[in-house]
């Protein structure tokens, strides 16, 4: 169905060129958004329709766009989709905007949002720049599913709010488990991310 | 050391064929092998090194430095669990002692096993992938980690600390010798902030309930321990004399002030340790505390506490001694580890006072310190080029006049 070309575009971003764990782009909210997996699932998300979205509009206008004010005009473009997507958010899913808060609206200072738009809708057709947003979006939100997973059930012992460690293992109940604290705070995901990075590249260092 | 050797081989003869002592001498041979091997130095003159000093032997001065410390820990277990039962009323009988000595062994040696166990066989594993030889540097690390953490801390909380600490404080950076921080108070540190509940408060530091189900079923309430009871405000009811002998709460090893002094002895005899930063620890510990003591809030109660009750309450001394010292995180300058040791002090007892949910401050201070040891040792080295190049350019400006 897709040329080798776009093939790549869409599922390179996936693993072999991840934004997060290979080019080192967007840990701050990494970091920030992952204490939970719910908000992690929907800043995900978020960020993948906003730069998939971003991508194809400054795509389309990209002949238009007088290079010397093409920041601002990208910016523009960035700004009002994170607007909308966050009032939609507050709308339709007030808790986890609040649990967000300022994060949502630091989107548009995201790394890999104007990294994309710089590096490839400027100089890409439409389809080829959204299938590249979208592939760049799902890789991030992969990465941060990934260390919102392990934070929230070593952290919180739940799931999406579910609770997977059963409530009779804990100490207060006469069990012998405790959550772990450590996971709760922004250093351990740090280095949840730094094994992520590490198991990523022990796997593609071997295929070579 | 080498007069240590001398009086090693003084009583080494009694273990000759013949001697008093003539069975016990495999014993003997090996504590030679482990203290005085390998013999072969190099020749007395020009500039090479004279002992044959090995980072196995450097550790196993250490770890017989910390023995005293860990004997009396273990007695003071079962001590402070005698006392807050109740079975001390009638004072202390021959019966009373071995009680106690018994159950502190038994309550410390199990946090000794799964330590040295969890660290020693991750040792293994990665020495096995990266084809090199297991490494020395966990032995130390394995017997301090029962020394800081309070006794009640359950082992499986104690088996994922030593994991992470090893892993990420130090194989990812290389392995023995390569550790930016501490591998014992990173295990502390991680215990302290994902398990805090076993940390603080009155519970940790004293065993109420029996230890394999000895001597268990009492009901009764630990007392905190002296930072505690200071941070919390609370009346203290003990004496100067009391935190330098140290049968008080708190963790294993920390209480004893002559037990640590004798560690300290030894330690500086044999320079396995600096004196330098020993004393600038206690230097700079003892000046900030009278700084407080000066100039700190009256209603400030840590603040008020005399600055010589710092330097022996909590884990000061014993991170002072042990901790502080440790050659590869420590600044290596000369000049260097008199102001990486003032700061730990002066930082560790900032801690104490000014910061409540932090009645210890040893073990940040510490950590602290250890991230800016390069820094200082880079200063100090460039303050002495910089001094050099103007000496030599100021003669070189003579030579030309």
């Amino acid at each position: 169905m897709l040329s080798q070309k776009t093939k790549e575009t869409l599922l390179g971003p996936l693993n072999a060129n991840n934004p997060v764990v290979v080019q080192i782009l967007g840990i701050c909210s990494a970091l920030a958004v992952t204490v939970q997996l719910k908000p992690a699932l929907v800043m995900g998300i978020a960020v993948t329709i906003i730069v998939a979205m971003a991508n194809v509009i400054v795509s389309l206008i990209r002949n238009t766009i007088p290079m010397r004010v093409r920041i601002i005009v990208q910016l523009v473009v960035v700004a009002a989709l994170v607007t909308l997507v966050s009032e939609i958010l507050k709308a339709f899913a007030y808790d986890v905007a609040m649990q967000l808060s300022v994060y949502l609206g630091l989107i548009i200072t995201n790394c890999i949002l104007m990294g994309r738009l710089e590096a490839f809708a400027m100089t890409n057709k439409p389809w080829d720049s959204f299938l590249d947003g979208l592939g760049n979006g799902l890789g991030y939100a992969i990465i941060l599913v990934i260390v919102a997973f392990v934070r929230e059930l070593f952290g919180a012992g739940t799931l999406l709010g579910f609770r997977i460690i059963p409530d009779s293992w804990y100490a207060a109940n006469g069990g012998f488990y405790e959550n772990n604290g450590m996971m709760l705070m922004p250093a351990m995901a740090l280095i949840l991310v730094g094994c992520v990075i590490w198991v990523h590249r022990s796997i593609n260092d071997e295929k070579k | 050391m080498e007069k240590f050797y001398q009086i090693w081989k003084k009583f080494g003869k009694n273990f000759e064929e013949g001697g008093k002592l003539a069975k016990l001498s495999s014993f003997y041979d090996a504590f030679d092998t482990f203290l005085f091997t390998p013999q072969t130095t190099a020749k007395r003159n020009g500039t090479h090194i004279h002992d044959g000093s090995d980072s196995k032997r450097t550790m196993i001065i250490v770890v017989l430095a910390l023995v005293p410390a860990m004997l009396f820990g273990m007695f003071n277990v079962g001590y402070q669990h005698l006392d807050v039962t109740g079975q001390l009323l009638n004072g202390m009988t021959c019966a009373l002692f071995w009680k106690a000595l018994g159950f502190g062994i038994l309550a410390v040696l199990p946090f000794i096993i799964v330590s040295y166990a969890v660290g020693l066989g991750i040792e293994f594993i990665v020495a096995q992938i990266k084809h090199e030889e297991v490494a020395e540097g966990f032995l130390v690390t394995g017997f301090i980690i029962p020394l800081i953490v309070p006794i009640n801390t359950p082992l499986w909380q104690v088996a994922i600390a030593v994991a992470f600490a090893v892993i990420f404080a130090k194989e990812v950076f290389g392995g023995t010798g390569y550790n930016i921080f501490n591998v014992a108070l990173i295990t502390r540190a991680f215990l302290f902030f994902a398990y805090p509940s076993h940390m603080t408060g009155n519970e940790p530091f004293v065993r109420v309930g029996g230890t394999w189900g000895w001597d268990g079923g009492v009901d009764a309430v630990a007392s905190a321990t002296p930072l505690t009871q200071m941070s919390t405000g609370e009346e203290l009811h003990i004496r100067f004399w009391d935190l330098v002998n140290g049968l008080i709460p708190g963790s294993v090893g920390e209480t004893c002030i002559w037990a640590i002094a004798l560690g300290a002895l030894l330690l500086i005899c044999t320079g396995v340790a600096s004196w330098k930063t020993m004393f600038s620890v206690f230097v700079g510990g003892a000046l900030t505390a009278f700084i407080f003591n000066r100039f700190g809030a009256a209603d400030n109660a840590v603040a008020q506490y005399p600055w010589y009750w710092h330097l022996v309450s909590g884990g000061f001394a014993f991170g002072a001694v042990f901790m502080a010292t440790d050659p590869v995180t420590s600044a290596r300058t000369e000049c260097g580890k008199w102001i990486y040791g003032f700061l730990i002090g002066a930082v560790a007892i900032v801690v104490r006072v000014l910061n409540p949910g932090y009645p210890e401050g040893m073990m940040l201070a510490i950590l602290l310190m250890n991230a800016f040891a390069p820094l200082i040792d880079w200063c100090v080295v460039q303050s002495n080029i910089s001094k050099r190049a103007k000496r030599s350019n100021s003669a070189s400006v003579k030579l030309e006049k």
